[in-house]
């Protein structure tokens, strides 16, 4: 199966009167890691929203391989692009194979019943998650990093080629944000899913996505590698604050160091010293 | 199984014997819930101002005609216990649905007025427009779905969510009382009789034809709950991840609280309000099916059993003789009062 193609045109989205983005053209980046930054309120999720059709477009469209997906049907758009809200509700004394079951929804009508390519596809999704151990215990006796596998699982066993999500590594620790987004890479060198993420760590979007987007005030400031888009002047105008950009010793990918008013310390390379 | 079907990954086998035994449990568990029903209704049968052997009843069911028993049996207690049963499991159908759906126990029809809503159109068809009989019960079916129609609107702000339609129905359910008390205080004394069985429920001179459009409710209502419970629990995952799987939302919304409510006033037309049944049934069938799933059979059973047994409780186990509502009414009120203690403690909940 080659890699689909989500796109947006001339998209103008909000909530209510207002718009959040407006003229906006996108094309996700077919078989690659893309990761959305930007500053809070700055349309980030607004764009995810509206690329997944949880958000209704008040202009332009969303295409899915030329195909509006306002004229697909809402199982038919489910089987090839799978959504990861922010903050998913687990419903009460739910087991981990039920929730991950779940993804099974748009591959069934209200007539067909269960079979055992379904129990393959929730298998696959709880071995590639690591999650399998864990299948028949309760959800909310999970720790954070397992329960945001888990919902990871529940979206791939819904076995689509694209997976949108929207912050999954919030309220996680470090150690737990590393063990979503190595497995999110993992999916996609190993399944070529394409992943489009809403993500609040600029260090961590530098390190995993292969492409970086970065929304202001409703519309893309700086859009490609990490490298390109990765710069103190984009920090400086989508954030507004001063950092220093270095790169990182291991990966060699971008690496951002906030500033803020208080730092001091040796000259910046390209002029006066940071001074309060 | 393990030889003849293509070998399955250990997860998937793992995966599959999990879904199998978990069924099984559910099944077990409705199945104890349905001997329940089929012992309380044989009880109904079988004990009432006299004592029938039982064997005498089996024949009467059987078509077969017993001097002193077939008037008592065929004529009056198996009326009221089908009534009984069909009116329970509509009660507690609709009350589980409407309680998943909003992902709040006390989001229950008769706690948001739509029960309310039906009484008071049927008192006031009664007493003020000198209605009787089907007319009395359609204006009680139509009433309830503008009730519901009506919360649903005056809780609209960008969507529903639960605890504006909790609370805006509580207030409606107040008002409708309030209205309901306003015409029977009115009421002449020849249609207060026919009235009062408004106010708490009741299944008193049952007959097979009050059964029958229940009964039609609850195979076309019912039988589109029951389709739809993929949907209802996908559902329950919250609004984003239900479309993210692909549920088409607001018609789905609008198809399972039109057939819920449909239910609802159907029975609430057919056997008044029922004090607290939809209410009741839900979580205690919760307790009973254990967690998970939104158990909407066992809710049914659990409704259907509730009204039996307290119609049975109301004329035979207390002092004096009660109509249902009353027994269900006492039984719900404390647990209401629980809910909303404990719904306090935890800051609210989920709503």
């Amino acid at each position: 199966m080659t890699a689909p193609v989500l796109a947006a045109q001339r998209l103008e989205a909000g909530y209510g009167q207002n718009p959040v983005i407006t003229g906006l053209d996108f094309t996700v980046p077919p078989g690659r890691i893309t990761a959305i930054v930007g500053a809070n309120a700055c349309g980030k999720s607004t764009l995810l929203r509206s690329l997944s059709r949880l958000l209704r477009p008040a202009e332009g469209a969303v295409t899915l391989d030329g195909t509006a997906i306002r004229s697909m049907s809402t199982r038919a758009l489910a089987r090839r692009l799978g959504l990861l809200p922010q903050s998913p509700v687990a419903p009460d004394g739910i087991t981990v194979a039920d929730l991950v079951s779940h993804g099974r929804y748009p591959h069934h009508g209200p007539l067909s019943r269960w079979s055992a390519a379904d129990d393959q596809a929730v298998a696959r999704a709880l071995d590639a998650t690591r999650t399998a151990e864990l299948a028949d215990r309760d959800i909310d006796a999970l720790s954070g990093g397992q329960r945001q596998r888990v919902w990871i699982a529940m979206a791939l066993a819904q076995d689509t080629d694209l997976l949108l999500l929207d912050e999954p590594t919030t309220f996680l620790d470090v150690a737990h944000q590393i063990e979503v987004l190595d497995l999110l890479e993992d999916l996609n060198r190993d399944r070529g899913t394409t992943i489009v993420m809403v993500l609040h760590d600029l260090n961590m979007a530098a390190r995993y996505a292969d492409h970086l987007v970065a929304m202001h005030a409703g519309a893309i400031a700086a859009a490609g590698a990490p490298e390109t888009v990765l710069t103190e002047a984009v920090v400086e105008r989508v954030f507004g604050l001063r950092a220093r950009i270095m790169a990182d010793p291991v990966t060699g990918k971008p690496m951002m160091l906030p500033l803020g008013r208080h730092a001091r310390g040796t000259p910046h390379p390209q002029g006066k010293a940071d001074q309060t | 199984m393990t030889t003849a079907a293509p070998p399955l990954a250990p997860t998937a086998t793992r995966v599959a014997a999990l879904r199998r035994a978990r069924a099984g449990t559910r099944l077990r568990r409705a199945a104890l819930l349905a001997g329940l029903l089929a012992a309380a209704v044989a009880l109904t049968l079988t004990v009432g101002r006299s004592v029938t052997p039982p064997l005498d009843v089996l024949r009467v069911l059987a078509g077969q005609d017993v001097p002193g028993a077939t008037f008592a049996v065929r004529d009056l207690r198996l009326p009221r216990a089908v009534l009984s049963a069909l009116a329970g499991m509509s009660f507690g159908l609709g009350g589980i649905v409407f309680q998943t759906l909003l992902r709040n126990p006390l989001a229950s029809p008769d706690i948001i007025g739509i029960s309310a809503g039906a009484s008071a159109a049927a008192v006031l068809g009664i007493v003020v427009l000198g209605w009787s009989g089907a007319a009395v019960s359609v204006l009680a079916v139509t009433a309830g779905l503008a009730v519901a129609a009506l919360i649903y609107l005056l809780s609209w702000r960008d969507g529903v969510t639960g605890a504006r339609l909790i609370l805006i129905g509580i207030g409606l359910s107040a008002m409708l009382d309030s209205m309901i008390a306003y015409v029977l205080s009115r009421a002449p004394a020849w249609t207060l009789q026919d009235a009062l069985r408004w106010l708490t429920g009741s299944v008193n001179g049952a007959t097979a034809d009050q059964a029958l459009p229940v009964l039609a409710a609850l195979v076309v209502f019912g039988g589109t709950l029951i389709a739809r419970r993929g949907t209802l629990e996908a559902m329950r995952l919250g609004d984003d991840t239900a479309a993210a799987l692909g549920v088409p939302l607001t018609r789905d919304k609008a198809l399972i609280v039109m057939a819920a409510v449909g239910l609802i006033a159907v029975a609430t037309a057919m056997a008044g309000p029922v004090s607290f049944v939809a209410f009741l049934s839900g979580p205690i069938a919760l307790r009973i099916a254990g967690p998970g799933r939104a158990p909407l059979v066992p809710a049914a059973l659990t409704g259907a059993l509730l009204v039996v047994l307290g119609d049975f409780a109301g004329q035979h186990l207390l002092p004096g003789r009660y109509p249902v509502g009353v027994v269900t009414g006492a039984l719900g009120a404390p647990f209401l009062i629980y809910l909303i203690v404990r719904a306090h403690r935890t800051a609210g909940g989920r709503t």
